[in-house]
């Protein structure tokens, strides 16, 4: 029978099948970080449980961490203890662990593909919803809960039913101005926060295999908005250079042997899905949102079709031209380099906006590293830029990034619920181009109507 | 994590006909920062419990008379969001022992069942009758998978796989299962 990429990644993962209820599925890779693997691991200390496969977990520090001084110590004790307690319990356990001020620490779902610890058609799970960022390698990657890490440390495996399959295609050329990050928040905004419960969605078309990996996983991150699973993206020559020559990446003729593997995982020309959606790359145009969740996204320069009072917009006024007063880059949706290089580009030559606060957060330490060897650290600054350092920061605000009450931020980030980056923050979705136009004008501002630099 | 038995359940339910409740809305991340699985109850709906100066808001539900059962119903998508399984964690411990609603978020359905809360999932029209019905007492029964509204005798079935049913009604959890299967896991581990 003919199979689409996630079943066969799926059927190679099935332990045993439970009749009428779940797989017991096995697990590849494991990341953890400081949040929601605590009790997990006092869970397995109860029972007298020792992790059973330690080399297929990894451990990062993010959610809670500060974004300056980083050297110092964590100064909110608890912030601190958390991760205090993700060093004993990664030690105690044999977990290979990146601390703080670590060259490979970072924010989970930006390390785990840099160091090519996520790499093809493996299953891999995280306690995080974004987890599913790593399906743009073309692996089955979702989110968990505390007592499901405590599983998968415990037996390498989950108990899971099967999900529906989505395709999503997009086809076509996307317009100037317009970036990976507009393709999903459209995507959303036509289909609906609740569109993919249920499901695990298959990104393809032109216009999604004509992506970097960088914007690929940008897709995939968010399709968890939509209450999908996860969302992949089928590998090819793209995904296995990415991949190439990364530190826990196959090397030699593993690398050969792994690539000749990777290239047959691919859906049938015939294969079967529940639901199919088609998009067209043009009709894709600079996206922001006006409301409290994902779904609530428009075109920059159209009008707000409903009136939201958390957000205190009303229905028919337009966006452009709202004072803004933070702008945040960075999270595990736009944290990358070429979000930096795309931010960097624009404000080159040009000079931050007095009023707005602007916080730069890499993904990672590798990320900052980049930034600094590629020369952007210093068009950053020559624009009245600072860089800080890597961390979930202001994306769900568990550390000082916080926005206050009422305040409007254009945020790069995932989700805009009410008080996610802080109790009252008003929170307005986009790419980084709006971000980096926000930062410069200190208004939303269609990056349309602005001559960019050629790059 | 072991938590009661769940077999046969009536209590009044306790109305919040929202829709696409978010799990950051059912537990704030800056209340996330404890190393243990207690105490989460009390900033359950932190958001909309208290006003900005920490009083109670008296007009949200879970602060009113008819505030109080254990059995939550709410409008369609909810717990849509993050994994935090501390969303799962505050309900149970704030007393609720089911969630009702149309449509729920997946991470937070597994969470709710592994942590002996029930998910039940009805249709649109039976959510409807509920909220209208107001304050009569609902009957949830898990072996039978029914729900019923007592005063008007409306009943529903609603879906859950037998593997769970079973887990609840004897208050195990996956984690036992897959100790069991620890053989099975290595077999598949030496053959791929
Ligand atoms: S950056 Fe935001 S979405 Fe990503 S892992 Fe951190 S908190 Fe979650």
């Amino acid at each position: 029978m003919s199979k689409t990429i996630f079943d066969k990644i799926w059927d190679s993962h099935i332990v045993k099948q439970i009749p009428d209820g779940p797989s017991v599925l096995y697990i590849d890779r494991h990341y953890i970080h400081e949040v929601t693997s605590p009790q997990a691991f006092s869970g397995l200390e109860k029972r007298d449980v020792k992790v059973f496969r330690p080399s297929q977990t990894f451990a990062t520090c993010d959610h809670n961490v500060p974004t300056i001084n980083q050297h110092l110590p964590i100064k909110d004790e608890s912030s601190r203890i958390p991760v205090e307690k993700l060093a004993e319990n990664t030690k105690k356990h044999g977990i290979t662990y990146f601390p703080l001020g670590h060259p490979s620490n970072g924010v989970v779902h930006i390390i785990g593909p840099e160091l090519g610890i996520t790499q093809v058609g493996m299953t891999i799970v995280c306690g995080d919803s974004h987890t599913s960022t790593h399906g743009a390698f073309g692996n089955i990657a979702f989110g968990i809960g505390t007592s499901e890490v405590e599983m998968v440390l415990a037996t390498q495996s989950l108990l899971q039913t099967k999900p529906k399959k989505m395709l999503i295609q997009v086809n076509g050329r996307l317009n100037d101005s317009v970036c990976a990050k507009d393709i999903i928040l459209h995507i959303i905004s036509k289909l609906g926060t609740s569109s993919g419960t249920g499901f695990f969605i298959e990104f393809a078309g032109s216009a999604i295999s004509s992506l970097s990996m960088e914007e690929r996983m940008t897709i995939c991150n968010m399709s968890i908005e939509m209450g999908a699973r996860g969302g992949l993206i089928a590998p090819d020559e793209i995904t296995f250079s990415y991949l190439k020559g990364r530190r826990y990446s196959p090397k030699g003729a593993d690398w050969q042997k792994a690539v000749e593997k990777w290239k047959e995982l691919k859906s049938d020309r015939d294969a079967e899905y529940d639901t199919k959606y088609q998009f067209k790359a043009e009709d894709v145009e600079p996206m922001i949102t006006y409301g409290t969740n994902p779904g609530m996204g428009m075109a920059i320069d159209s009008i707000v079709p409903e009136t939201n009072e958390y957000m205190g917009f009303t229905k028919g006024e337009k966006l452009t031209e709202k004072k803004i007063d933070y702008v945040f880059l960075g999270s595990c949706t736009n944290g990358r380099i070429e979000d930096f290089r795309a931010f960097a580009n624009f404000v080159k030559g040009r000079k931050k906006a007095d009023d707005v606060e602007v916080w730069l957060v890499p993904g990672s330490i590798m990320v900052e590293n980049e930034i600094e060897k590629e020369g952007l650290g210093d068009v950053l600054r020559g624009a009245g830029f600072e860089i800080r350092q890597p961390g979930c920061s202001a994306c769900l605000g568990m550390n000082d990034d916080k926005v206050p009450d009422k305040k409007y931020c254009i945020s790069t980030s995932n989700r805009n619920f009410e008080g996610r980056q802080g109790p009252g923050a008003r929170t307005l979705l986009a790419g980084p181009l709006v971000a980096a136009a926000a930062a410069i004008y200190g208004i939303v501002t269609d990056p349309r109507t602005i001559k960019q630099n050629i790059s | 994590m072991s938590f009661s038995k769940f077999t046969i359940l009536e209590s009044k339910p306790v109305l919040m006909p929202a829709e696409n409740i978010d799990t950051d809305q059912i537990i704030p991340a800056r209340f996330l920062k404890t190393t243990t699985r207690k105490g989460f109850g009390e900033n359950l709906f932190h958001d909309w419990m208290y006003s900005k100066n920490g009083e109670k808001n008296p007009e949200f539900i879970l602060n009113k008379e008819n505030g109080k059962g254990k059995i939550l119903v709410a409008g369609r998508n909810f717990g849509c969001g993050s994994s935090r399984e501390h969303a799962a964690w505050a309900i149970y411990d704030h007393g609720f022992r089911a969630v009702v609603s149309s449509f729920f978020a997946d991470i937070f359905r597994n969470n709710a069942l592994n942590n002996g809360l029930l998910p039940v999932q009805v249709s649109p029209e039976f959510l409807q009758k509920i909220f209208e019905t107001g304050e009569s007492s609902l009957v949830v029964n898990l072996p039978e998978k029914t729900i019923k509204i007592s005063s008007t005798g409306d009943c529903e079935y609603f879906e859950i796989n037998t593997y769970k049913q079973d887990c609840l009604i004897n208050g195990y959890d996956d984690i036992d299962f897959l100790l069991s299967n620890k053989d099975a896991i290595e077999k598949f581990e030496q053959n791929r």
